[in-house]
């Protein structure tokens, strides 16, 4: 059967490999075929591993044959640069990392190992994945599949591009002020953000530990549901996990509805923020876009209320003081001694201040030092300290909302896609990218954004993709699917 | 206003080299990013900021290390520099 991968999601490849129609090596081709063919342009990947690819479809199709499989076993995806695959390079996007190879798998890649994915390889991302852009990557800039004057945004610009170009069928991204909800609009993807703690960070290249959090980009929401269910889970390795027992494994929710989603049906009511209509770079199409979701989602029968977060005009800058200072901490340990770049100083410090000159981008340099800055003697109560106040408030906030509400809209971004290189060069139109995006990782609330202005021929009304951002409280991640298959239209089957 | 003697020092402090060439676009960088995340001094905190954050550590127990050496030749292997099983550095007494 002829593979056409443009329509194929993880749901609908895992039936027809079960029923024989094509094998797992048959589809790791066409990937590799598209990659091939569309990554040269695009360059969303850094580096194919066409041959361990092929290897682990190979023993895909063994157990598959074996009837020992589970939904993702033979499914192809793609990598964000940041997390570890034992055995292969693994760099941040970041040259002080250029030829860094991982030594142990990270929980989230050996629970998909485990289940039988195939790992098509590693994809661009802004350094370090401190942008919005992924134009700041050693490797070049990843182009939007859909525009390519356009960024595909960031940081996980390169897993947000790859499923956008049909070359897999899934991909991880890692999401700290929005890096996986961001490109997932800009590219007219999936993306969701975890509940903090319900993804393990071991093995992701850490940049700021209380806000990072591992999660999937994909086609579909069930397909995103697929890998967040395997991906998921407590694990000694990352002390910050927690279990959540409520949430049913794959095959008892598929017999039922989770209970999170039953107590959130009973009252259907979804709270709209008032600061939204208050943002200045919110261009009319977008506004006009996120009002016509909100009508969207009355008509399938939801409440919309209006809802006050007061503090949340501070979460960009309280963002921006503690996130660099949890990178400054965190980028202390490259120094060229244990592994990465080595620069030859003049002395053991020296070398230090060589290779860390040489080895980060402006980008980092900048945070590092504005990290330092904000931790230091004199400075730290009135940035710092402030900064985690203003998150607590804000956690504040939304634990008030979510008495009212089960549920919390937002458009992703300000905007479709910009192009390239129109934000370079000024750091604070960047950081406001985060600005629908930043709270849920304040507050470590799980989010997803969708695509809304998607047609029923896949084309996006006006163009480029925009994204609805749906917000639940902790561990709802239920919710975030329930209401979301529901906007797109998404059958169970 | 971070002035440029501030900035070398905190290269310093962050084991950074900044070239004299490139401190003038990271000064202009920093203070305008200073300025604009400053706004948070806007919010009136009424309690004592110091104890906001309530979390607390979770220790694992000390027990059942992994056998010696498991890991010391994938590890080693990344190193820039290393002699026999060290990691080699520069004199530094």
């Amino acid at each position: 059967m002829k593979i056409d991968i443009e329509n194929l999601d993880i749901k609908s490849a895992h039936k027809h490999l079960i029923d024989g129609d094509f094998s797992s090596q048959e589809l790791t081709k066409e990937c590799l075929n598209v990659i091939k063919e569309k990554n040269k342009e695009i360059n969303a990947y850094i580096e194919v591993f066409e041959k361990t690819a092929l290897e682990q479809a190979k023993e895909a199709d063994r157990k598959i044959k074996e009837k020992n499989y589970t939904e993702l076993t033979g499914i192809p995806l793609a990598i964000k640069d940041n997390i570890l695959i034992k055995g292969q390079k693994v760099s941040a996007g970041s040259k002080i990392l250029e030829n860094y190879v991982a030594t142990y798998d990270s929980t989230a890649i050996k629970k998909l190992k485990d289940a039988g994915a195939i790992f098509l390889g590693r994809t661009n991302m802004d350094e370090f994945a401190m942008g919005v852009s992924t134009e700041t990557s050693v490797y070049g800039i990843t182009k939007n599949p859909l525009d390519t004057e356009r960024v595909p945004g960031g940081s996980s610009g390169g897993s947000a591009s790859a499923v956008a170009m049909n070359s897999c069928l899934g991909a991880l991204g890692s999401d700290t002020g929005g890096s996986i909800r961001q490109p997932s609009s800009f590219c007219g993807t999936v993306g969701l953000k975890p509940t903090y703690g319900s993804v393990s960070r071991s093995g992701l290249i850490a940049l700021g530990s209380s806000l990072d959090v591992i999660g999937p980009i994909g086609k579909s929401v069930s397909d995103v549901e697929i890998i967040f269910n395997v991906i998921k889970g407590k694990d000694e390795l990352d002390s910050t996990t927690t279990e959540n027992k409520e949430i049913h494994p794959v095959k008892s929710r598929e017999a039922g509805i989770s209970p999170k989603v039953k107590l959130f049906n009973r009252a259907r009511v979804i709270g709209v923020p008032n600061f939204v209509n208050e943002i200045d770079g919110l261009d009319n199409f977008t506004k006009n876009n996120f009002n016509e979701s909100v009508k969207k989602l009355e008509e399938l029968g939801y409440k919309i209320k209006g809802i006050n977060l007061p503090n949340i005009k501070y979460a960009v800058p309280a963002y921006y003081i503690i996130l660099p200072a949890e990178a400054s901490a965190n980028l202390a340990r490259f120094d060229g001694v244990r592994y990465g770049l080595h620069k030859d100083g003049e002395n053991g410090i020296d070398d230090y201040f060589k290779t860390r000159g040489a080895g980060f981008g402006r980008e980092v340099r900048r945070r590092i030092i504005l990290g330092t800055y904000v931790l230091s003697a004199g400075y730290y109560d009135a940035y710092y300290n402030k900064a985690q106040a203003v998150r607590e408030f804000i956690k504040k906030d939304f634990e008030e909302a979510f008495k009212e509400v089960g549920a919390i809209i937002t458009p992703t971004t300000t905007g479709p896609a910009f192009k390239i290189g129109e934000k370079i060069n000024d750091p604070i139109k960047m950081y406001l990218e985060d600005i629908f995006t930043g709270p849920a990782n304040h507050t470590g609330l799980p989010a997803i954004s969708i695509p809304s202005n998607r047609k029923s021929d896949g084309s996006f009304d006006g163009g480029l993709p925009l994204g609805l951002q749906i917000i639940a409280p902790q561990m709802c991640e239920d919710v975030l699917f329930e209401i979301s298959k529901k906007f797109l239209n998404e059958t169970e089957n | 206003m971070i002035t440029n003697e501030e900035l070398k020092n905190l290269s310093k402090l962050a084991r950074i080299d900044i070239k004299d060439e490139e401190l003038l676009g990271l000064s202009k960088d920093i203070n305008s990013i200073l300025d604009y995340v400053g706004q948070i001094q806007n919010v009136s905190i009424d309690k004592d900021v110091k104890n906001v954050n309530s979390l607390k550590n979770i220790m694992r127990e000390d027990k059942n290390p992994h056998v010696g050496g498991e890991f010391s030749k994938d590890l080693l292997k990344e190193a820039p520099d290393k002699k026999d099983s060290y990691v080699k550095v520069k004199k530094i007494l």
